[in-house]
């Protein structure tokens, strides 16, 4: 287009070229501006939540001045009480003492009431001294609790983060384990990843030989055979679910079979099993691990298989040096495909799992909706984005799986 | 063709082996789906087969009950909201995706493909967050917006293949024949992209028809939707009507997307048509 060289069409050509990179990027834009708004600025407000915790340090303004003069570590002096006592009073009456006992309940376990208690002496406005307070509250009196309330003070924070590790800064300044019975997090992300892997197993196992047969009929029953694959592919997980939690029960249709079939002589209990949830997810896994492999595998030249049997390669032979590197790439898609998409599994975990069988996604609803921890709910988010968008970053660089081509 | 033209025994039984896994693995595919269905006109109020009569009981139940009225009337509000906006927006978006001179495609895509991969409790809980401060949660607006980020990403990519047959010669020719960019869309783009965008609509209406996680945070008691209505009944008491909304569910949605499949393979085959 550029190479009309008329001189009155010259710099319009120009500018038209200028706007021909612009123009479809504003058509764009709509939509770009809406994930922006309602879901990029969503799950930054989110994931900053994680780091940025100020209700402690606006809750203390004083506290937070007379820390700073006092030098002393642990409990600190009388000046600090005062002012501690003053910043609540403030609290209490602007009404943020609540919301700040919480937050303090979250770092120092057992505080939430006897902040409040301290409220409501520094509210009956009689000198409040700091052997009242430390009467009236316990806690205060132990050097561990004024090194907590001291990063607290710190609108950002490190905390939360550290906790999703089961980690915490100790008192000496370094990064330590947290106690034995508040260590949850590690065994949910552990627990997350190995259902994820068993799942992920468990659909290759039952996706590779339909895949490689698929590719070996006739091309009708192929059709047939992919309708039957994209019939449950298409059913929302939550219909899906819901069918499992009808077969699962102890009267369901699975225990019908199985003793049926004489595998079991008892009803089994598989609703709120761990058996039941895999069963569940691989079912609903299955033809993301299988649709890839499925892709791949027609694209394989079956003259390459010949060429080698006819080299006097064995079946086996074949299919390990010629069959298998060809169709990895599909292999390694669908499976990572399905782990990213097992470790984010909320609905099913939910009514199938039982208490011991709840991912991550799990814990970060429970946390926002009973507990209404947002800042440990962000930080188990983060970590929980983090890893599946490192996994899909790798899938879409390193193995070219195109999801534009799926489907 | 699994067989060489000549089998051994041992390559008939492995071949025969093979067979029988599959035929294994499509029974358990298929099978749980349509299991709901039959319990669906149970007479009785259990589970459990065989069943204790022939009734539609539970349908009316769903069908006729104020709750379960309310709550399809939500999940259709909400879902066509959805879908006219993701269909408007990703059709556009893929209009601009399809022209080579779009700048940065690599990592626009995947921003685009990414609320598909981000796990839908991070984006739920973030969206509530975000729309609870500034007064968007627990509103039609703010579920519709939510759903509507669920599911561009199917009309970015429906309309998307059926644009990769579309001649772009075509839109040069409607303007040198005098069109304006708008009058050449709609009487020679839209056309023929059309079988495509509504598949496209199709996938978004589905998509927002069955989310549960991010109404669960966003919607009030009044703005309840099937699939949520489903959601609570599932965790709470275990109700044969809830096969009976699944049945709905499932027979909502497999009509939807056989059209929607049907509308993509016809663009995709009049695209190619053209570009020949």
């Amino acid at each position: 287009m550029s190479s009309i060289a008329i001189s009155g069409f010259k710099t319009r050509t120009i500018a038209t070229d200028r706007s021909d990179s612009l123009r479809p990027l504003a058509l764009a834009a709509p939509l770009l501006l809406l994930l922006a708004f309602s879901f990029g600025a969503p799950i930054v407000a989110l994931l900053s939540r994680a780091v940025y915790e100020p209700t402690i340090a606006n809750a203390l303004p004083r506290t937070v001045a007379a820390l700073r003069v006092d030098s002393a570590r642990g409990v600190p002096g009388e000046p600090v009480f005062g002012a501690f006592a003053a910043d609540l009073k403030e609290a209490q009456a602007a009404g943020a003492i609540y919301e700040f006992a919480k937050t303090l309940n979250t770092r120092l376990p057992g505080a939430r009431s006897q902040v409040l208690r301290v409220a409501r002496l520094a509210g009956q406005d009689r000198g409040v001294t700091k052997e009242a307070i430390i009467k009236a509250a316990p806690l205060l009196g132990e050097d561990q609790s004024w090194s907590a309330i001291r990063t607290g003070t710190n609108r950002f924070t490190s905390f939360f983060l550290l906790s999703a590790f089961d980690l915490r800064w100790t008192d000496q300044g370094t990064i330590g384990a947290v106690p034995a019975h508040q260590a949850v997090f590690t065994r949910v992300f552990g627990r997350t990843f190995l259902i994820a892997t068993l799942v992920t197993l468990a659909t290759l196992a039952l996706a590779f030989p339909l895949a490689y047969v698929m590719t070996n009929v006739r091309p009708v029953i192929a059709g047939i055979v992919l309708v039957l694959v994209l019939l449950p592919f298409w059913t929302s997980i939550l219909v899906r679910t819901a069918a499992w939690t009808v077969i699962l029960q102890k009267y369901g249709l699975l225990n019908d079979l199985l003793l049926w079939l004489g595998v079991t002589s008892e009803r089994l209990e598989l609703m709120y099993s761990r058996t039941g949830l895999i069963i569940a997810m691989t079912h609903i896994q299955l033809p993301f691990t299988l649709l890839p492999i499925y892709s791949v595998m027609r694209a394989v030249q079956t003259s390459q298989l010949r060429a080698a049997q006819s080299l006097g390669a064995r079946p086996f032979t074949v299919f390990r040096r010629v069959y298998l590197p060809q169709v990895m790439p599909g292999v390694l898609a669908g499976c990572l495909l399905t782990f990213i998409l097992c470790l984010g599994y909320y609905i099913t975990p939910v009514l199938i799992g039982g208490a011991s069988d709840q991912l991550i996604s799990n814990f970060i609803a429970n946390y926002v909706n009973v507990e209404l921890n947002w800042e440990m709910a962000a930080a188990l988010s983060f970590v929980l984005l983090v890893s599946t968008l490192g996994l899909y970053v790798t899938m879409t660089r390193y193995l070219g799986l195109d999801l534009f081509k799926m489907g | 063709m699994l067989l060489s033209p000549y089998p051994t025994t041992t390559e008939r039984i492995r071949v025969a082996a093979l067979w029988i896994w599959c035929v294994l693995v499509l029974i358990f595919l298929v099978v749980p789906i349509f299991v709901p269905v039959p319990l669906s006109f149970n007479s009785g109020s259990f589970f459990t087969f065989p069943l204790a009569g022939i009734s539609i009981r539970w349908y009316e139940v769903v069908l006729g009950t104020p709750r379960w009225r309310a709550a399809i009337g939500n999940s259709l509000l909400v879902g066509a909201g959805a879908t006219v906006l993701a269909t408007f927006l990703g059709t556009l978006t893929a209009i601009g995706l399809s022209d080579p001179k779009f700048p940065g495609r690599r990592f626009v895509v995947p921003l685009l493909i990414s609320p598909l991969i981000v796990p839908v409790v991070v984006t739920a809980v973030g969206t509530y967050l975000f729309y609870a401060r500034i007064g968007l949660a627990n509103t039609y607006a703010g579920i519709i917006l939510a759903h509507t980020v669920l599911a561009s990403p199917f009309v970015v990519v429906t309309v998307g293949a059926s644009l990769s047959g579309f001649d772009r010669n075509l839109m040069r020719a409607t303007s040198i024949l005098g069109a304006k960019p708008l009058t050449g869309f709609l009487r020679v783009m839209l056309p023929l992209i059309l079988p495509g965008v509504l598949s496209g609509a199709a996938f978004a209406f589905v998509t927002s028809f069955d989310e549960v996680v991010v109404v669960q945070f966003l919607a009030n008691a009044q703005q309840r939707t099937l699939p949520l209505e489903m959601f609570t009944g599932l965790r709470e008491q275990l109700s044969p009507a809830i096969t009976a909304a699944a049945t709905l569910m499932m027979g909502l949605s497999i009509l939807l997307l056989i059209v929607a499949n049907l509308l993509g393979r016809r663009s995709r085959q009049s695209g190619s048509a053209l570009a020949e």
